[in-house]
């Protein structure tokens, strides 16, 4: 069975570089064909190995594909270009391929009117490349390959409008800030290669499984490495700060690479390196806690944003961490299960987001929403959907993959009742702040009457439908299954069963938490619109400090960004660049120039003045001759003494 | 004695190379003292004409007479170039109505 692997990355490639060099000159309708053919030939290729997979061919996976050309050979060490095939990388394949096809057609409705079509298109096509590169990866150092290029299809997406300085500015911090996450995932490579000499996964893998006494140690290190650079590519505490700002991007750019694909790489990472999570518990539990943490800050952020799409922003931040609490009690099916569910609801969150803004003329302010129901009815039920399925109701698709995590982390005992708990919380949040934004900008009357909001074209509402019936039967699938079929990839370990008694429980507390949610927002946003208002007025305070996202920005500015800044400008530009650096330069300069103006005055341009150094010079020679230390010196003498004999 | 036997004897080789060295240090101030381009050109003149005595003397004193071929082709370059710098001088002349060398040094500075 040959999949063809290599297509898949290879086809938004071709599609990246023809629009990209031809594209200004082509005319829309042909950047849009090549642009939606890339991805929709790779979800073919996609596509085709999914079915030859669940048809049963199973036995034949993980299945490698390398590039006949290697890449680095020294010694023992041997890196190539090598593409793996498993249960794993094939439902991320799917996802992102799948939601990024939708998306490509959503971004031709929602684009059409921006200046740079092509160059937005090109770097669409460009990010699908480098993501399916380190979805596909069998090695480290290819993953870091996508790793790297998905980082740069962000940020030059978030700079897209890069006219705009805020724009400009948050792709840089988004940039700046993953490479404190690449730092980590790189040391954490020299250690896996100084430890096991190879970076490709299955073969680390196979090394621990021949080893089962390896435990903590070096790996709690590579691991805990590992940790920090899916934290900053996941935007996890403490790398968290570049996603909201990310939001300055074209919408539909928040939907693929800040809600749905990229951001989750560092959930795939983790999995993907789960036998190094496995052999060190106080990993794990970092990896928890990180999740659990930045599960609950994020979403008390998230209850108070005026921006819908900062809102999403941080709901997206809160559910990343959901799947890093799963990945740290070693519930990686169920992580990746809810990276899927969420690439659905978020994804068609974002989309509904941005059909909303496009339709209210480019306004993202909540406050100046409200009553879209009537004017936006298809975006209005789709987006209903999606905020039932992550507010995790029953039978919606958030519901399963939320329960799974929550009941992986109950099992789990101990430790894991308070992560239970902290999620438990954070899905009461998550339902409220959800409801709050849907009441906020469908329910009530308009708040802005000077604007005629009108439904989206065809070309953005078909991909919301697709996304709104996949968030609804998206978790249909069940856990079981799902950890059943990953589990070759994954391990065994999320499958485990507690009682079916245990089971129901939790879900009927998870759903009541949901509604419990829901009531709260409808409360304030429906029955009684201005107590939360007044809530804020009562604790200014606490409101202020959660407006402003707990000064973290702040805090991170004050204490990291103004010292690097004044050290680069004053230690390392002042005294190292101009001082040392600078002066020697001058120094080197200024003695040649120094000597040459000293030196010049014998290039007088007197033709005499050349005479009589001439002279003088074999006047020199004839005295060292002629002198008493030389050898010709009895000459001398016996010339004088004949001379002076006469 | 008559006292002038003297004329009879030799005169000693090393009076010839004083006198060839003095003649060519007596060139050498000329050269680079005199203002006067004539005067400097005559000094050229001299040193190549110490240089000659020199080589006669040798010759005389070795009984060779390469030093004395060498002499006359010191002779004729001289000539030589007596044509070509007097038509350069005289060309100086007409162009700048001036013979002192510090006001013909368009290389300067």
């Amino acid at each position: 069975m040959n999949y063809h692997l290599w297509l898949i990355p290879l086809l938004p490639f071709a599609g990246f570089l023809l629009n990209g060099i031809l594209g200004s000159r082509l005319p829309k309708w042909l950047v849009s064909t090549i642009a939606l053919l890339a991805p929709l030939a790779s979800l073919a290729v996609v596509t085709q190995a999914a079915s030859s997979v669940l048809g049963g061919a199973t036995a034949s996976l993980p299945y490698v594909e390398t590039c006949p050309l290697g890449w680095i050979s020294a010694g023992s060490l041997h890196i190539g270009y090598s593409f793996a095939l498993d249960q794993l990388s094939l439902v991320m394949l799917l996802v992102v391929t799948g939601v990024g096809f939708l998306i490509h057609i959503y971004s031709v409705g929602y684009m059409s009117h921006e200046e740079g079509y092509w160059r937005y298109f090109s770097y669409l096509n460009l990010f699908l490349f480098f993501m399916t590169v380190l979805v596909l990866a069998a090695n480290a150092l290819v993953m870091f390959i996508g790793w790297e290029g998905v980082g740069l299809a962000s940020y030059l997406l978030i700079g897209f409008y890069y006219k705009k300085k805020s724009a400009a500015d948050a792709g840089k911090k988004a940039f700046i800030v993953n490479r404190i996450g690449d730092f980590g995932f790189l040391i954490g490579m020299f250690l896996l290669l100084a430890n096991f000499g190879t970076l490709t996964f299955s073969e680390i893998g196979a090394q621990l499984a021949l080893n089962p006494a390896w435990q903590g140690g070096v790996l709690t290190v590579i691991a805990l490495c590992l940790m920090l650079g899916a934290a900053g590519k996941s935007a996890q505490i403490p790398l968290y700060i570049w996603l909201p700002d990310a939001m300055e991007g074209p919408t539909p750019v928040s939907a693929l690479i800040h809600a749905a694909t990229m951001v989750t790489a560092g959930v795939y990472m983790v999995s993907r390196t789960h036998f190094l999570f496995d052999r060190s518990p106080t990993a794990l539990l970092v990896v928890a806690i990180i999740g659990a943490a930045t599960a609950i800050f994020a979403a008390t952020i998230g209850l108070v944003q005026h921006d819908i799409k900062r809102v999403l922003a941080y709901s997206t931040i809160s559910q990343l961490g959901y799947m890093f609490l799963a990945c740290g009690v070693a519930a990686y099916s169920a992580a990746i299960f809810h990276l899927m569910t969420h690439a659905f609801f978020k994804a068609l969150l974002f989309l509904a987001a941005g059909s909303v803004i496009h339709g209210m003329g480019g306004e993202q302010d909540l406050r100046k929403m409200g009553g879209l129901r009537k004017k936006m009815p298809i975006t209005f039920w789709t987006m209903t959907m999606g905020v039932v399925a992550i507010a995790g109701i029953w039978p919606f698709a958030g519901f399963f993959s939320k329960d799974a995590i929550l009941y992986a982390a109950f099992v789990e005992g101990g430790s894991g009742r308070v992560l239970w708990f902290v999620g438990l919380v954070t899905a009461l949040l998550t339902s409220f702040y959800m409801f709050r934004l849907w009441y906020k900008t469908f329910m009530g009357e308009s708040r802005s009457p000077e604007v005629h909001p009108h439904e989206s074209p065809w070309w953005m509402l078909g991909p919301l439908v697709i996304l709104a019936v996949l968030s609804v039967c998206g978790g249909w699938i069940g856990i079981e299954r799902f950890s059943a079929f990953l589990a070759p990839s994954v391990g065994h370990r999320a499958a485990e069963a507690g009682s079916a008694q245990l089971e129901v429980i939790l879900s009927i507390v998870a759903v009541a938490t949901a509604l419990l949610g829901w009531l709260v927002a409808d409360r304030f946003y429906r029955q009684k619109v201005g107590q939360a208002a007044q809530l804020a007025e009562v604790n200014p305070k606490t409101y202020g400090l959660v407006l402003n996202k707990y000064y973290v920005d702040e805090i991170y500015a004050a204490l990291i960004v103004k010292p690097l800044l004044a050290i680069s400008r004053y230690v390392l530009g002042w005294v190292v660049d101009a001082g040392i650096l600078g002066g020697a330069a001058w120094l080197l300069g200024g003695t040649a120039l120094f000597g040459g103006a000293i030196l010049q005055r014998w290039q007088s341009g007197n033709l005499r003045s050349y005479a009589a150094w001439l002279a003088a010079g074999a006047a020199a020679v004839l005295v060292y001759a002629l002198a008493p230390w030389n050898a010709f010196w009895p000459i001398t003498m016996e010339f004088l003494g004949k001379v002076a004999g006469h | 004695m008559n006292p002038l036997a003297y004329l009879h004897q030799p005169i000693p080789l090393e009076w010839y190379l004083l006198l060839s060295a003095t003649l060519f240090c007596l060139g050498i101030c000329g050269f680079l003292l005199k203002r006067n381009l004539i005067t400097v050109f005559m000094s050229i003149e001299l040193m190549l004409n110490a240089v000659n005595l020199s080589f006669v003397t040798f010759a005389h004193q070795w009984g060779a007479v390469k030093g004395q071929i060498f002499v006359f082709f010191v002779m004729m370059v001289a000539a030589a170039e007596a044509a070509v710098g007097l038509a350069i001088i005289i060309a100086v002349f007409r162009a700048r109505a001036t013979l002192s060398v510090d006001r013909i040094d368009l290389m300067k500075l």
